[in-house]
């Protein structure tokens, strides 16, 4: 892809998002497609910005919405709405992330839409899909977590279901958003018909359990919480190692690297009891075969004991905190976490996307914009709006 | 096949487990043709891996294949073999796509890495899943599920506190999250390339990791961390309700603003506690919840999920009843959306299998034709696609290259 100036176009060049997401899942799915190189214009009002903005001083805001354009409309004025119609005509998508039936009550539902954009992609981001009884109820990532089932498949063995953290569901209805939402679009720039993707972020996460799905159609069993276990194979656990919180995750997978794993740990004399003897005898004599194996590791580095089992071709390796993973030497040396100068926030650290290719960029440099950054951008140029008129919206809080 | 929006596409997976088909089932179930390479006699790791039907071990009767692998051509090849090779850069040269999984380098060493491929098929885009990466001191690590969810960090905050963090170990999320997510991200980058490759007419390397992906959810506490808060340990809480049991299972909630606790304490019939001062914002109740638990778990106990949650809901505050997969196979928002799809198989019969995640208005978005058998559809590809002669076919399958 490279021109014959060595410049890269990125693949998403010449796609324009009009993007009406707040909070996490909608503007992170964005976010990839502003990275990928589409133009992504965050419409917003300063009567009700994302509430990102203002949430842990701002900065969940600065890792999800970097290099967007935002202009601010306030949206219960008509003449507000009449504005984003025309910035809708000029745009390839529209996403939204909004409860219930906010874009239907602007005169923004895909029905509507499609009358003055035929052949506009939209996509709906929410918690349970835009059909069926519970479509309008309200929805968090934990509380999804909940209702897709993920959260009655983790937790410690015998103990409540646990939800997992960091905004798991977020994370992942944002990743199937962006692929649907290029899907489409790829289709369209064949085809030339557009589309309305309806996006379940609960039904995401359960297309991402099926040994537990399957295990109950198949043969009408409820799995429960197995903690770091695994149903067919031991050990396979989390492991207490020398200092404060430090553990160490390991996976034995065949009789093989059993075998390896004893010589690894010196052999001890409780590894040749019978109780340990077999794959099925392990997973039997769990509890006491996890006790033996923290009894070896407590008084061991994690890296070293990660060493040690991946020299011998066994998986392990430490179970690590956020602050840790800025100094892990693999993330390191493929340049995971890039420092940037933020005008106002001074020097931040940033993930880049997880993915190196040769021609599609991974990371963007400028930093998310003020609301309202982009409105001559937007009114001006790209609608041209007389510049009066837009002194006059902004006077009346119709550009607001 | 061949009505969804994702038509007309090839690709090509020489992939097992789940990464790699994960990926490219999210694209053979908008309509992609997915010609999936196993080994011969062997076939994907999947095949046996549990849930069996009515666990009896088989290649065809594993959940987790039959799921992974639905609208998908599959041939056997092995691909040490010279004319197996021959067969693969065919492949290659008439696909869109190249989705792989195996071991750093595994395909330079055959002869078949992307620097081969490109000069076969230039616009071709290629798609390498491993654990850490093509690259880097971990390049070559024994993948597995557990150690990349723990190593990219998400263990360590889930759950999100602990009350004893010595004896409660950083916990990993149910099934194979780091897996899965993994698989859709590959998915999500590839389409992008998908549109370079209609610009410009030529295609890219991909390189993702698992580690990385599982880190990418951690992209706000990193620059929280970075701007000087100081990261949280897992024994610092509680910081958060947890889920509530009910009559029937567990409640989960999200009861964060005021208007959440007041519409509670509303449903609750205005419990005399409620105006207490421990309660009275959320950083009060977290750091209360021993006191509050036994609270609303007195009340919660005596209802089901379903009473508690519409109830919550009709107050438009996040309640969700903690569903087991049983729950889910009877939920009538599920039903009504058709997420569960029956899914007739020869060996496995017919079955229901969890969906797609979205709906799409112009086209179907949800598989309908059922994992193949070992090798299915070798004489289908090789006899009309490539035009060897079913003789040939013979001999390749008497010599184990097929």
């Amino acid at each position: 892809m490279e021109s014959s100036e060595g410049t890269i176009q990125p693949p998403l060049a010449n796609i324009r998002i009009a993007d009406f997401t707040w909070w996490q899942s909608g503007p992170q799915a964005t976010q990839y497609l502003a990275v990928l190189g589409a133009e992504v214009i965050k419409v917003e009002s300063r009567q009700r910005l994302d509430p990102l903005r203002r949430l842990a001083g701002g900065t969940p805001f600065l890792a999800l919405n970097r290099g967007k354009k935002s202009c601010t409309l306030n949206l219960t004025r008509p003449e507000a709405v009449k504005i984003v119609r025309e910035l809708i005509k000029i745009s390839d998508a529209v996403v939204e992330n909004f409860a219930g039936g906010v874009m239907g009550r602007l005169g923004l539902d895909y029905q509507k839409i499609t009358e003055i954009k035929p052949d506009i992609v939209m996509l709906s981001i929410s918690g349970l899909g835009k059909t069926g009884p519970e479509k309008d109820y309200i929805a968090y990532a934990q509380t999804m977590h909940a209702y897709s089932g993920l959260s009655s498949l983790t937790g410690y063995p015998g103990g409540p279901p646990v939800s997992l953290g960091a905004f798991w569901g977020d994370q992942v209805a944002a990743l199937a958003g962006a692929f649907s939402l290029l899907a489409a679009l790829y289709h369209r720039k064949k085809t030339g018909q557009g589309q309305y993707i309806d996006l379940s972020m609960s039904e995401t996460l359960s297309s991402m359990i099926p040994e537990g799905i399957m295990d109950y159609t198949m043969n009408r069993r409820v799995r429960l919480p197995m903690g770091n276990r695994d149903d067919t194979i031991a050990p396979h656990g989390c492991y207490r190692c020398r200092g404060k919180d430090e553990w160490v995750a390991i996976a034995v997978s065949t009789e093989e690297e059993w075998n390896d794993f004893r010589r690894v740990m010196g052999n001890p004399e409780w590894s040749r009891n019978d109780r340990f003897s077999t794959n099925h005898k392990r997973i039997r004599n769990q509890d006491e075969l996890d006790r033996l194996i923290e009894g070896w590791t407590i008084s061991l580095d994690a890296f070293e004991v990660m060493e040690a089992l991946q020299r011998a071709g066994i998986a392990a390796g430490p179970s690590q905190r956020p602050e840790q993973l800025i100094t892990d030497p693999q993330l390191r040396e493929r340049g995971f976490f890039v420092e940037m100068d933020d005008p106002g926030e001074g020097e931040q650290r940033f993930a880049r996307m997880p993915w190196l290719a040769g021609a599609s960029p991974n990371m963007i440099h400028s930093p998310p914009p003020n609301p309202g950054e982009h409105n001559s951008y937007v009114f001006g140029k790209l609608l041209g709006m007389h510049e009066d008129e837009i002194r006059r919206l902004t006077k009346d809080k119709v550009i607001y | 096949m061949g009505k969804g929006i994702l038509s007309g596409l090839r690709i090509v997976e020489c992939a097992d487990l789940i990464t790699g088909p994960f990926c490219t089932k999210l694209m053979a179930d908008l309509g992609a043709e997915v010609i999936k390479i196993e080994e011969p006699t062997v076939g994907d790791k999947a095949r046996r891996m549990p849930p069996f039907l009515e666990d009896v071990s088989h290649p065809d009767r594993s959940g987790l294949f039959l799921y992974l692998n639905t609208n998908k051509l599959g041939i056997t090849l092995n691909l040490e073999n010279v004319t197996a090779k021959v067969i693969f850069q065919q492949l290659v040269e008439q696909a869109d796509i190249l989705v792989e999984n195996t071991s750093p380098h595994r395909m330079e060493g055959l002869g078949l890495g992307y620097d081969v491929l490109k000069t076969v098929n230039p616009r071709l885009i290629m798609t390498s899943i491993t654990s850490f990466g093509q690259t880097g001191p971990y390049k070559n690590h024994k993948p597995c599920d557990l150690v990349s969810f723990h190593m990219g960090g998400m263990a360590s905050v889930t759950p999100d506190w602990v009350a004893d963090p010595d004896r409660e170990p950083p916990l990993k999320g149910g099934g194979r999250q780091a897996d899965f997510t993994t698989g859709l991200t590959a998915a999500l980058i590839t389409m992008a390339a998908m549109h370079g490759q209609y610009s410009t007419g030529l295609g890219q390397h991909i390189d993702v990791s698992e580690q990385e992906v599982v880190a990418s959810a951690l992209a706000r506490v990193f620059v929280l961390q970075s701007s000087g808060a100081m990261g949280r340990k897992r024994g610092d809480g509680p910081n958060m309700e947890r889920p509530l049991p009910c009559k029937d299972g567990y409640i989960e909630f999200h009861c964060v603003e005021s208007h959440h606790w007041k519409a509670l304490m509303k449903v609750m019939d205005h419990p005399e506690w409620g105006d207490s001062e421990l309660f009275q914002d959320y950083y009060a109740r977290c750091r209360n919840w021993k006191t509050l638990e036994p609270l609303l778990a007195q009340w919660t106990r005596k209802r089901t999920r379903d009473e508690i949650y519409h109830a919550m809901q009709a107050e438009r505050v996040a309640f969700s009843p903690v569903n087991t997969t049983k729950d889910l196979l009877e939920s009538a928002q599920l039903l009504v959306r058709g997420f569960f799809v029956a899914i007739s198989h020869p060996e496995a019969g017919e079955l229901d299998y969890p969906g797609t995640p979205y709906r799409f208005s112009g086209a179907p978005s949800s598989p309908d034709v059922p994992s193949p058998l070992l090798g299915q559809h070798n004489e289908k590809i090789l006899c009309s696609r490539l035009a060897y002669t079913r003789q040939e076919v013979e001999e390749m399958k008497r010599d184990g290259i097929i």
